[in-house]
């Protein structure tokens, strides 16, 4: 299938605050991210806190104009850019930008008034499950329904390109489920989706492309299954990274057990050795590695409660990206 | 939700549609805050009321009233544009407003000129309202001295908005709350706008402060129906200094 063209382009963009003269120095945030994102994609924006997933997003709003490196919004450059191609691009940022004091309806008809031809309010509100408290003030709203106002506020302009900083934080499933399912509609009538989210499940379901941030630079990109399917850095380098099994020991295993596997072994998700302990092998290369395990259970006389094959997800890179 | 979401091509409104619009919604949210309209108009109007009944400001040659209600408006525009406008600006700050409403198509720009807007009718609605129960109580101001009073009221607006704007934009929202508050105090118990200045020695310096400016240069216009060439070219100073303070340290977020 040939890809769309590029909605959102970065390149070595570096941004830093602070002077080099003051005494805290000049702070480098952003260290050269290079990122494309699509017309009618999810492009997914993922890393530890403080990342620069917040900064990058800025940076592509034309709200923070980068100390080097260029960025091209739609074509243009989003921080000399004016109405034409604010009205083109929607904004959810992570601490929402909302008025306090204000009512839903009256922000959302106020945002509507500046667009030419907007998303009828009822629609979206209907669609976003908002009737209910659009006349509430917006300072009593849960957090769930402040995000959704948000949300509807970035939409309302009928953009082609929207920014969405944590758009679920703080829903409750219900509410996820119904944005996520916005999400890909939207995706599928063209519009470009540029978010970052901490729900690593969802991101892997929703994204056409992911890009993994660390230290304020893109450390891993591609598509999910490029990503997952990349060789981990576990001790097996032979092994199938993207198949790993995981099975329950019914008992503590000894020291010497551990040393006598024929595939390393560690255990998963930092539970302790024990009874119950789930434990991983980082890869496997075949049925001959299943069959080698099966030989060392009845040798060391340990019966798994539980034995499961996974495949590798995005959840595993990030981890890895995270602790290295 | 296909049925009536479709890509076309998204397009701003005119700009001068989007400013309009900006200034009616921001008027809108100020006339409905309850605390907004306490220090814009109830406390203004009390002081209008004190002032004259106790007869604060006398002088053998004017009644008090005519010396205390031009007074009480440059209090009045002080607490509209400079504390109003600088804690609900700083709280938008705070709260992320200003930058999301920098990404929609109204823009920097469009924001601000929004918030003068916004500024300026709630000004009108003062002028009015104040002027008004002034005219009541026995203000007569000379009819000239009206139009001068409508020019400089449209500057001090303007330097106390830039000057409130510059405070939002700099410091945390909390402090802009407390600071816009005593200044405004401090500025109308005894910073020349509300109490006329003593001409002599020091006082004469105070009238450098912008308060003292706009409290002189409402008397003068309507006490002599002449146009405060200085005290204009003072509060013509200030607004410039804010705004070109402004534009270097304001923070949008």
């Amino acid at each position: 299938m040939p890809q769309s063209s590029p909605c959102l382009t970065l390149r070595h963009v570096r941004y830093a605050v602070g002077s080099a003269r003051s005494a805290q120095g000049l702070r480098e945030i952003l260290s050269g991210v290079d990122l494309t994102a699509r017309a009618g994609e999810v492009t997914v924006l993922l890393g530890p806190n403080g990342a620069g997933k917040t900064t990058t997003l800025s940076c592509a709003q034309g709200l923070l104009h980068p100390t080097q490196g260029t960025v091209q919004l739609l074509g243009q450059d989003p921080f000399r850019a004016g109405a034409d191609l604010r009205a083109r691009v929607g904004v959810m940022l992570q601490d929402g930008g909302l008025p306090q004091s204000v009512q839903p309806r009256a922000l959302l008809r106020h945002v509507a008034s500046l667009h030419q031809n907007p998303w009828p309010l009822e629609d979206l509100a209907q669609r976003l499950d908002m009737e209910s408290f659009l006349s509430t003030s917006i300072r009593r709203l849960s957090g769930g329904q402040k995000q959704r106002v948000a949300l509807a506020a970035s939409l309302l302009g009928r953009p082609e390109v929207v920014f969405l900083d944590e758009p679920t934080a703080g829903l409750d499933p219900q509410s996820r489920q119904t944005v996520f399912a916005l999400i890909g509609e939207l995706r599928e009538m063209g519009m470009g989706i540029i978010l970052t989210t901490h729900l690593l499940e969802e991101a892997q379901r929703l994204a056409d492309s992911v890009f993994i941030l660390k230290d304020g630079a893109v450390v891993r990109h591609g598509t999910v299954a490029e990503l997952t399917s990349t060789a981990a850095q576990g001790p097996d380098a032979a092994a199938d990274p993207t198949r790993r099994m995981v099975f329950t020991a019914s008992r503590t295993l000894t020291r010497a057990e551990i040393a006598s596997s024929p595939l390393a072994i560690e255990l998963d998700g930092g539970v302790s050795n024990g009874p119950g302990a789930a434990w991983m092998t980082p890869g496997l290369s075949g049925p001959e590695q299943l069959r080698a395990l099966a030989t060392w259970w009845e040798q060391i006389d340990m019966m798994p409660v539980e034995v499961r094959m996974e495949a590798r997800t995005l959840e595993d890179v990030f981890w890895e990206v995270s602790v290295s | 939700m296909s049925a009536t979401y479709a890509p076309l091509s998204p397009a701003p409104r005119p700009a001068v549609r989007r400013i309009l619009s900006h200034g009616l919604y921001e008027t809108r949210n100020v006339l409905r805050n309850g605390e907004q309209l306490l220090v814009s108009l109830i406390l203004p109007l009390l002081v209008l009321f004190g002032a004259h009944r106790l007869e604060l400001i006398t002088s053998s040659a004017t009644p008090s009233i005519d010396m205390v209600t031009p007074g009480v408006l440059a209090l009045a525009v002080m607490a509209s544009a400079f504390t109003g406008q600088g804690i609900a600006t700083g709280f938008e700050r705070q709260y992320g407003v200003l930058a999301y409403l920098a990404t929609t198509p109204l823009g920097p720009t469009g924001l601000i000129l929004g918030k003068a807007i916004a500024v300026l009718a709630v000004v009108a609605v003062q002028v009015l309202v104040i002027g008004s129960a002034g005219l009541a109580l026995g203000w007569d101001p000379e009819p000239l001295g009206l139009v001068w009073l409508g020019g400089v009221v449209v500057l001090g607006a303007t330097a106390f908005t830039a000057l409130g704007l510059l405070l939002a934009g700099t410091v945390r929202a909390e402090a802009t709350l407390a600071l816009t508050n005593v200044i405004w105090v401090l500025l109308g118990a005894a910073g020349g706008s509300v109490f006329p200045l003593n001409h002599d020695d020091a006082g004469a310096l105070l009238l450098l402060l912008p308060s003292a400016a706009l409290g002189e240069g409402l008397r003068t216009a309507s006490l002599q129906g002449t146009f405060p060439v200085l005290e204009a070219l003072i509060l013509a100073g200030w607004a410039a200094v804010a705004m070109l303070a402004a534009r270097r340290w304001f923070n949008w977020r």
